[in-house]
């Protein structure tokens, strides 16, 4: 079983922790058209490389951020979500 | 059962000469001694016969002593395909054999091996597919033939559990390496756990040879465990299979009934070599065995394993071999050397000085049979690779042991995402690309054969001896295209047999490379996934952990005469009482006629706090919250990006920063995790708390309930203008300190209590002894759900699916239009826009029709136009009511609509408006 870094709690157990999809800022609702609308909700880019996902830690309900690389299936990095700040796919 | 084949001590390591065990095998009695396993004493008593072959249903026998070929599946009661090798005898076991038909000696099925050229490689490919369904007719033939084991289903339940191991260095074999390599980690690491699947830890120095003098062996052995067991730091697990890696070195090891879970910090694999067979003609008949396994029969069991033997040699433990056969009594008659180089080595030198005839440049070119046995092989001289002089030489042997080569067990590592890579020269793998934390402490370069691989023009030299797969089958696998080696395994079948081709992968590759005329590294193996041996469904099945909540009030339940049911992970009670439909239609009336009492302890609550509490309600829910009174009580609607509705409650305002909010049993994880999901994003200022398990609460709801309430309240002035419909207020009942929601739950006046959870029970009790000259009684949930339908309330993931939004439910009223923004607001919008495709209607049917159940369909002609999501008779209307989607055209009500109830059974039902009972909710607001 895998072993994701929470960044509170530390290294746990993979079973611990709910999955929360990729990552990928809300566009403005009184703004964007239908269309991107309908992009934002129903269409997930899912590619093979670096994604940002959601990862919450089922026992604290605590929700972070994992970059992972999903040829690999190797997380790269986990934070917590950051404070108003951008932040974006390490290259 | 003939000559004793039993050597005194100290051969026999495993077994205890003192200790005698009889066993039963195939009817026959069976003497053995304690530490022997099936096929040991079998063999000590001259039963080499143990099972007849998948395919050709050929006489077979032991092979590797090790567990390692399916030729040691023997039936015992309640477990088939068991390995003889490998499981311990007991007084009175009762063992048979498996697959054949008549008698293991005289198989009538054994014919089919006359038809073998007639049954090529993907022979059901080719024959069984025309014409249509012919497969069907067939099958039932091949039913009968196939398999090997029988399942006895009258088995009773037997334990299995499971547990969790950590260790900081696991270190998976107890051979010399292994122990090694355990003292090694042990000066550096805190904690050592050393797994062994052997009964005693010691592996090939237990029963190999590696020099002259066979002591030697045992020596080392001694110092090493001796010095392992001195180690306070390292922990021996013997008997114990580490059968699968995942990711980040957690590992499945199973020990008879129980399955560990292991986390270690570091992986030392050290699992050994699997002795690799020979191919000849014949080279499958009882009595042909790996020089290993000779060895582990004299040495581990103390069982002379025949009376004249031929070694065959391709490497320098062949010698080894020959001088512990010798030294058991075994006549060696030749060691037939494949090498045409005089080997060098001490052993080689000892035997020849005892004056066994070695005969290099030679091979064993077939072996010929009498009574299912080996009684002699044909030496030829080799003039290439793969091929011989004709004319050979007989030699009368009742044991041939072959020594040519050996395949490093390679399992794990490859599991763990190693490759494998051949060196052409060694004929031998070794393996690269381990991931961090997983070391090798095998030593995979060992000196192999390169081709002990002799076609014969009558086959029957076994690559496979699982699937009975000859050496033609693979090459015309090539030949009819499949030339990739994981093509040809699934084409063949090579390697899908029990031994998972731990024999079958080396020859294969090195068949299918000649045949493809690519290099046995370009062609390589199939891919070696868990398990490494086989598990039972018990090991997977076996006790788990599956937490249920059982609410402050469970007890009063099941005195009441509850038939408790889990909801989610909570217990609820059903209906109180033995006939379902008469308790729940008095419950049900209970309630609109008097009062009654509802655990609704499993109810999500959720405790908000902070400046931005109303603003962040605001943004969750479709309602608006911000100019909602303290001490009120407001509807919430939670719907996703989606637009569609997830869960439903109600939001109570205590004071300006602080609200306390209700969701579903079983959505309150699921909304709890949605609703700081967002606040992650959003940042707003408040604290949520899940207060689920904290409180215990008990719905009071009926006309009479005012009246129970008023009776245990002093502080709470319960008078209609005072605390009307939809308030909420603190106070005590019964003394307990408590929060009260006047909320139309059930559609009746009623009060919802929510106390702290250790007092559920004590405010039950309370309530019950105080309804008692009124006649109060405790309402299931199902008579709840029912009360609820009857009020024409949803049940979200009932009524509700993925994409039902407001404007299906008939739910616009719960929708704020002022507000900026909510969660589904923007999908919603566009929805709006668009026509509806289905609306969820009330219908109701005659007396006397037969009442549809949940996702009955509802149809137009041979249209389906829509489902039925709940539907049950209701007592207090006395009909059958429900709730369906159907088209919009047909939503209004007085329309008519045929639901389909099984079969051709269609029923007409009536749309109706909802809700059904106390259409202008007069009754919750008394």
């Amino acid at each position: 079983m895998k072993i994701l870094h929470c960044p509170l709690n530390g290294p746990r157990n993979i079973a611990e922790f709910t999955y929360g999809g990729e990552y990928h800022p809300q566009p403005s609702p009184d703004e964007c058209d239908d269309r991107s609308w309908a992009e934002h909700v129903f269409f997930h880019d899912n590619p093979a490389g670096r994604v940002i996902e959601w990862w919450c830690h089922t026992a604290s309900s605590y929700w972070f951020l994992a970059e992972r690389d999903t040829g690999s299936d190797r997380v790269l990095r986990t934070f917590a979500v950051p404070k108003n700040a951008e932040f974006g796919v390490d290259e | 059962m003939k000559a004793v084949h039993r050597l005194p001590a100290p051969q026999g390591l495993f077994v205890n000469h003192e200790q005698s065990i009889e066993f039963k095998f195939e009817g026959c009695t069976v003497k053995g001694l304690a530490g022997d396993t099936i096929a040991s004493a079998l063999a000590a008593n001259d039963q080499w016969l143990l099972s007849r072959s998948f395919k050709y249903h050929r006489p077979r026998g032991i092979l590797t002593m090790a567990g390692q070929d399916a030729n040691t599946l023997v039936q015992l009661p309640g477990d088939p395909n068991c390995l003889a090798d490998r499981t311990p005898i007991e007084e009175g076991l009762e063992v048979s054999a498996q697959n054949y038909s008549g008698s293991l000696r005289n198989d009538r099925n054994s014919l089919i091996g006359l038809f073998a050229r007639f049954l090529p490689v993907g022979f059901y490919y080719h024959a069984f597919f025309r014409p249509r369904g012919i497969w069907n007719w067939w099958s039932r033939y091949f039913r009968s033939k196939a398999g090997l084991g029988v399942i006895d289903q009258s088995i009773s339940s037997q334990d299995y559990d499971k547990q969790y191991l950590f260790s900081d260095v696991v270190v998976i074999g107890g051979g010399p390496i292994g122990l090694q390599a355990a003292l090694d980690a042990s000066n550096s690491h805190e904690n050592i756990l050393l797994i062994d699947d052997q009964p005693m830890l010691g592996g090939s120095l237990n029963y190999s040879r590696a020099g002259k003098v066979a002591a030697d062996d045992l020596l080392r052995r001694d110092q090493l465990v001796n010095e392992v067991g001195s180690r306070a730091n390292i922990t021996v697990m013997s008997n114990a299979t580490a059968n699968g890696w995942y990711a980040d070195n957690w590992l499945s090891v199973i020990s008879e009934s129980r399955l560990f879970k292991l986390r270690a910090n570091k992986v030392v694999l050290c699992s050994g070599l699997l002795e690799q067979h020979a191919l000849f003609h014949n080279n499958d008949l009882p009595g042909i065995m790996m020089g290993t396994a000779a060895q582990r029969l004299i040495k581990l069991y103390g069982v002379r394993p025949g009376h004249r033997a031929v070694v065959l040699a391709g490497n320098d433990d062949a010698f080894g071999v020959a001088l512990d056969l010798h030294d058991a009594g075994v006549e060696v008659a030749a060691i037939v050397d494949y090498r045409e180089q005089e080997s060098r080595d001490p052993r080689a030198v000892a035997a020849k000085d005892l004056g066994i005839l070695i005969m290099n440049g030679h091979a064993v070119y077939s072996a010929i049979a009498a009574d299912r046995h080996i009684a002699a092989v044909e030496v030829r001289k080799i003039s290439g690779p793969g091929e011989c002089f004709s004319g050979g030489t007989p030699i009368d042997c009742d044991l041939l042991c072959m020594s040519v080569g050996f395949m490093p067990a390679y399992q794990l590592a490859c599991q763990a995402g190693a490759s494998l890579q051949y060196d052409d020269d060694a004929a031998s793998f070794s393996i690269s690309g381990l991931p961090d934390g997983f070391e090798l402490g095998t030593d995979t370069r060992t000196a192999n054969f390169p081709w002990p691989i002799f076609a014969h023009p009558k086959g029957k030299e076994f690559v496979d001896f699982d699937e009975d797969l000859q050496i033609a089958d693979i090459v015309n696998a090539t030949r009819a295209g499949y030339e990739n080696v994981q093509l040809v395994k699934r084409y063949s079948t090579c390697g899908m047999g029990p031994s998972q081709g731990r024999h079958s992968a080396l020859p294969t590759a090195r068949l299918v490379a000649k045949a493809t005329g690519n290099t046995v590294a370009e062609t390589g193996v199939t891919t070696a996934r868990p398990p490494f041996a086989a598990e039972t469904l018990g090991h997977c099945a076996g006790r788990s952990f599956y937490p249920a909540f059982k609410s402050n009030i469970h007890h009063r339940h099941v005195e009441a005469g509850a038939k408790m049911l889990q909801a989610g992970s909570w217990y609820r009670p059903a209906y109180y009482g033995d006939d379902a439909a008469t308790s729940i239609n008095q419950e049900v009336l209970q309630v609109r006629k008097s009062v009654g009492l509802i655990d609704v302890s499993t109810l999500g609550g959720i405790d908000l706090r902070g400046p931005d509490a109303a603003e962040f309600l605001n943004r969750i829910y479709t309602f608006a919250y911000a100019k909602q009174q303290p001490g009120t009580v407001r509807y919430a609607l939670m719907t996703n990006e989606a637009g569609a509705v997830i869960d439903d409650g109600v939001v109570c305002r205590m004071e300006e920063q602080h609200f306390y909010v209700t969701a579903t049993t079983s959505g309150i994880e699921a909304v709890y995790r949605a609703m700081l999901r967002w606040n992650a994003i959003w940042q707003l200022d408040v604290t949520l708390c899940n207060m689920t398990n904290a409180y215990a609460g008990v719905n009071v709801a009926g006309p009479g309930s005012r009246e129970l309430l008023a009776s245990l309240c002093e502080d709470i002035d319960l008078d209609k203008a005072a605390f009307p419909y939809l308030g909420v207020r603190r106070g005590r009942v019964a003394g307990i300190p408590a929060l009260i929601l006047r909320v139309g739950f059930v559609g009746e006046l009623g009060y919802e209590i929510h106390v702290p959870q250790y007092c559920g029970e004590a405010l039950w009790d309370a309530l019950m002894e105080a309804g008692k000259h009124s006649g109060v009684r405790p309402v299931g949930i199902e008579a709840q759900r029912l009360l609820r339908l009857e009020k024409g309330h949803i049940i979200v993931g009932q009524d509700t699916d993925a994409m039902s939004n407001p404007m299906e439910l008939q739910m616009q009223w719960a929708i704020a239009r002022k507000k900026d923004f909510f969660v589904g607001a923007r999908t919603l919008a566009v929805l709006e826009r668009q026509p509806l495709q289905r609306v969820l209607v009330g219908f109701c049917m005659n007396n006397g029709a037969e009442p549809a159940k949940e996702s009955h369909l509802v149809i137009d002609g041979d249209q389906i136009i829509g489902r039925v999501t709940s539907c049950a008779w209701s007592p207090s209307l006395e009909k059958v009511i429900g709730l369906a989607y159907v088209t919009p055209s047909l939503a209004t009500p007085g329309s008519c609509i045929t639901i389909s109830t099984g079969g051709n059974r269609k029923v007409e039902a009536q749309v109706v408006s909802l809700p059904f009972y106390d259409a202008d909710g007069l009754r919750q607001a008394l």
